[in-house]
């Protein structure tokens, strides 16, 4: 009687997406900048993108578990910061790659590197304005059943098999072409 | 073994949760309280599991619900587990005799001399509302007890 657990917070524009809106599979990471499995799972997710092309839209939410991670809040928020200054996937990127240092410092480093507005970078991780944002999308994850970090639902159901990138790749090709077949189908 | 039912009255146990401290169920009436039955401290998915209520704490709080994480660990083992990973609710020890709190929930696996992934949530008279008892190596998430937690109160 165990019951699958599903995206409770439907993925909108309003999300962080890589790849077509109207892709044919999605793929959600509710992932932690911190949690060393993100970071194991950051290049292959990158690789199957990769490969996928226009057939993948790559949505993340932000999971921080910072009761292990102490940095990890701190990480969630600066992404959502460069986010409001249209770098979100840069941040995301430049964290994940330089995860063994993360901190107040490199946040601020990487700001600059991306060239964003420094002022108003630091400004809103100092202000806090994007905690309640973090907040939100940790508690929809909850609600949707994501366990621990990498939480990935496919198709909108959660994921616990292997995201080694041939099995990852495999499973999300066969739902694209599953998803392609139904749309054939009239009616 | 099947495990106890919505419906039932929870068992009492009187347990330890530090080497000289012991904890009885009966202390919580007129609090909802969630049992969490996992299988061995230390373990990957356990961390993982009760890392992730941790998380929760304030979410839990505001049903004033209390948490409990029981296994078979002995005190000492379960004081450096909770030490290390900074748990803000008891870990209490069903050691002696081994896992007869568990068996009592029906959640204890023989074979293995461990009790079950198991999640019971226990309205505020200890009556169980809700149950739930993963595969063993699959983190249940939380989800089910906060919605559980939210029919209690209505």
């Amino acid at each position: 009687m165990e019951e699958r657990s599903v995206l409770s917070i439907p993925v909108t524009k309003n999300d962080h997406f890589q790849g077509p809106f109207d892709a044919p599979v999605t793929l959600v990471e509710y992932g932690d900048y911190e949690c060393p499995h993100c970071g194991r799972a950051y290049p292959i997710v990158k690789e199957v993108q990769k490969k996928m092309g226009a057939r993948l839209r790559f949505v993340f939410r932000n999971f921080p578990l910072t009761n292990a991670h102490p940095n990890a809040e701190l990480a969630a928020e600066s992404a959502e910061a460069a986010g409001s200054q249209g770098k979100f996937w840069e941040m995301h990127d430049l964290l994940y790659e330089n995860q063994e240092t993360l901190g107040g410092e490199l946040v601020q480093s990487l700001a600059k590197d991306l060239n964003l507005n420094l002022k108003k970078f630091v400004d809103d991780i100092e202000t806090r304005k994007f905690k309640e944002h973090v907040k939100k999308d940790f508690m929809g994850g909850v609600k949707s059943g994501v366990n621990g970090t990498p939480g990935f639902f496919i198709k909108d159901v959660r994921y616990d098999d292997s995201w080694d990138p041939d099995t990852l790749s495999s499973i999300l090709e066969a739902a694209a072409q599953n998803q392609s077949k139904m749309r054939r189908t009239p009616g | 073994m099947t495990a106890l039912k919505v419906g039932a009255t929870a068992p009492e146990f009187t347990l330890p949760s530090t080497p000289d401290q012991k904890v009885s169920l009966s202390e919580f009436r007129g609090r909802p309280v969630v049992l969490v039955f996992y299988p061995a401290d230390w373990s990957p998915v356990c961390g993982d599991q009760l890392g992730l209520y941790t998380e929760l704490k304030d979410e839990f709080a505001k049903f004033n619900a209390e948490i409990l994480g029981i296994s078979v660990d002995g005190s000492w083992c379960h004081l450096e587990f909770a030490k290390d990973r900074r748990y803000p609710f008891p870990l209490l020890s069903d050691f002696e005799p081994k896992g007869a709190t568990a068996k009592a929930y029906g959640v204890y696996r023989e074979k293995e001399g461990i009790s079950e992934r198991a999640l019971f949530v226990l309205d505020r008279e200890g009556i169980v509302r809700w149950s739930f008892v993963s595969p063993v190596g699959i983190n249940p998430g939380a989800d089910g007890i906060l919605k559980a937690l939210e029919q209690l109160n209505k």
